[in-house]
């Protein structure tokens, strides 16, 4: 680990150091280092790249941490990573991909994370994305994570993805049975001319289940962002979808919400606002002493909590 | 001490130029209560934002312990220890209440009970607003007490209120008016409060009462409140200011 490695580490999943718990990280493609425990096991898959973590049934307060890091230009990569989490489960997942490109061709990560959570399992999944590095090669990631939430399981799933990625196109469905919970907590920023991609389905298949989607972003200079939100209603369920943007510069956004009902009992809400930040907003916090730049900063900062 | 000289603001309106505050002179020495009273469309509000710096006034200065603040920005206004309670205060997705109490504090990083003790002076049982965030899921009165509590916590100096009774419930009002009186008697501050609550224009030093952009009574609270009194007693009373009888005698 060198220190390009170490901060991208510490942006990504907050690691200094080896993580404790079980671990599994990956640098350019390969293995570099890995760490199960009594109840968690890391196994490389035979197939195709990528691994599969599996968590004992009644394994509590316990973490999982697979960040994988690129700092060689030019790299692209396809990974699989299935997640085996067992019935009554309380665990933390980190995940997360850091790039650092110097050179001038594109680094891709694209991941494509599959959860099976046991009944009455409660997982927090932790994702954060972030680019650096001075080269012209654009930094990509795509994400694809697939939830299966059994009988009474839930999940807060947080992504992050704050400046330096250049392109991602990410996909997220969660299914969700009787009496489970998934929350989404989406964070994003883009500047330059960035382009972001964010397609949704949370599908509530069981009565009582419950879907959150809370999505923040922020769009800077000339990027561009566009978001699918889609809630789907078969059971008598609940799902709400919340969607707030903050244009800046000469940004685009578009949010392309979609709500199901398939069953008559499902009740289904989706709100959605895209706009600058509030010019009275910037005047109350300069007249506490801020400039109208920490200001903004101040607004973005909270809105990207 | 504040003192506004010859202070104007003028706006295009109508492809005509319309006086919204015409020439106010105005001294207030150091540590006074001042409330500024008077018929709604006045001009109070624009007058409290000028001092702020939030209007941009046309014509005539604001000297603030004698420093000319009339070409400042809001930033530098305040970092003179100006501060100003917005009537209708924004609601900021994100923040918390206790990230404004710290940027309004200037201390990144207020203690717990700090926070509370700013919050419990406006009614507000703290433990159950310092983590929550400052967005719609607050009424309108507990926007309005957490924006009084931001001016509570700003270091000493001119602190102006807009209808800080506006949008607050009765018991929180009594709560109001006293943190006013302790506020005022520790003589750290000069205060001003544009109010139509006799509760709070009983605190003042001095009342000033402002109509058609102009001042046109000032002095102590003796002598003015007698004048409110008549005119509130009467068919057209600035209390009412959409009634039809005000209409006829409206300045503007």
């Amino acid at each position: 680990m060198n220190k390009v490695d170490t901060r991208l580490l510490r942006e990504i999943a907050d690691l200094e150091g080896t993580p404790k718990g079980a671990y599994n990280i990956r640098k350019n493609g390969k293995l570099d280092s890995r760490g199960n425990t009594a109840n968690i096991e890391i196994v490389t898959k035979e197939d195709k790249p990528g691994i599969d973590i599996h968590i004992k049934p009644g394994t509590k307060h316990q973490s999982v941490h697979i960040p994988v890091i690129i700092t060689e230009t030019g790299l692209d990569e396809l990974v699989y990573n299935d997640f085996f989490v067992g019935p009554d489960c309380d665990v933390v997942i980190v995940a997360g991909c850091g790039i650092h490109n110097d050179g001038d061709k594109s680094s891709q990560h694209d991941g494509v994370h599959t959860f099976h959570i046991g009944e009455n399992s409660k997982v927090q999944y932790v994702e954060k994305h972030y680019g650096e590095g001075e080269g012209t090669g654009e930094r990509i990631m795509n994400p694809q994570t697939i939830i299966y939430l059994e009988k009474g399981a839930s999940i807060q799933l947080d992504t992050t993805q704050l400046r330096g990625v250049d392109s991602t196109k990410r996909y997220t469905k969660v299914v969700v049975k009787e009496g489970a919970e998934a929350i989404v907590n989406e964070k994003l920023l883009t500047h330059g001319k960035q382009k972001a991609e964010s397609e949704m389905d949370v599908i509530l298949a069981g009565e009582g289940a419950s879907g959150r989607v809370i999505s923040r972003s922020v769009a800077q200079d000339e990027s561009e962002q566009i978001f699918y939100p889609r809630m789907i209603g078969d059971a008598a369920g609940f799902g709400h979808v919340q969607c707030d943007s903050i244009l800046m510069g000469k940004a685009k956004i578009q949010s392309i919400p979609a709500l199901t009902a398939n069953h008559p009992d499902a009740q289904l809400i989706h709100e959605a606002a895209i706009g600058r930040i509030a010019g009275d907003q910037i005047l109350k916090l300069m007249t506490l002493g801020l400039t109208e730049e920490e200001a903004e900063e101040e607004i973005l900062n909270g809105f990207l909590g | 001490m504040l003192e506004l000289k010859g202070l104007s603001y003028q706006v295009e309106e109508n492809g005509g130029q319309t006086d919204i505050l015409r020439g106010i002179d105005l001294t207030i020495p150091d540590n006074k209560f001042v409330v500024i009273t008077g018929p709604n469309g006045g001009g109070k509000t624009t007058l409290a934002k000028a001092i702020m710096g939030l209007v941009k006034t046309t014509g005539g200065q604001i000297l603030w312990n004698g420093t000319n603040v009339t070409g400042l920005s809001i930033t530098d206004r305040a970092k003179l220890g100006i501060s100003y309670g917005f009537q209708q205060p924004p609601r900021f997705k994100g923040l918390k209440v206790r990230d404004l109490l710290e940027l309004a504090s200037g201390n990144k990083k207020l203690t717990r009970d700090e926070c509370c003790s700013y919050l419990n002076r406006v009614g507000l049982c703290a433990a159950d607003y310092v983590d929550r965030e400052m967005d719609t899921s607050l009424s309108g009165g507990e926007v309005k007490r957490i924006e009084i509590a931001t001016i509570l916590a700003r270091p000493g100096g001119l602190l102006i209120f807009d209808e800080p009774e506006a949008g607050i419930d009765l018991w929180s009002f009594a709560k109001l008016t006293e943190t006013f009186r302790i506020l005022h008697g520790r003589g750290e501050n000069t205060i001003i409060v544009i109010s139509h609550q006799e509760r709070i224009i009983d605190l003042a030093d001095e009342i000033v009462m402002i109509s058609g952009g102009k001042v046109v009574r000032q002095g102590p609270k003796g002598e003015i409140m007698p004048h409110i009194l008549a005119d509130t007693g009467g068919m057209c009373s600035f209390l009412q200011p959409n009634s039809d009888s005000c209409r006829q005698g409206k300045e503007e």
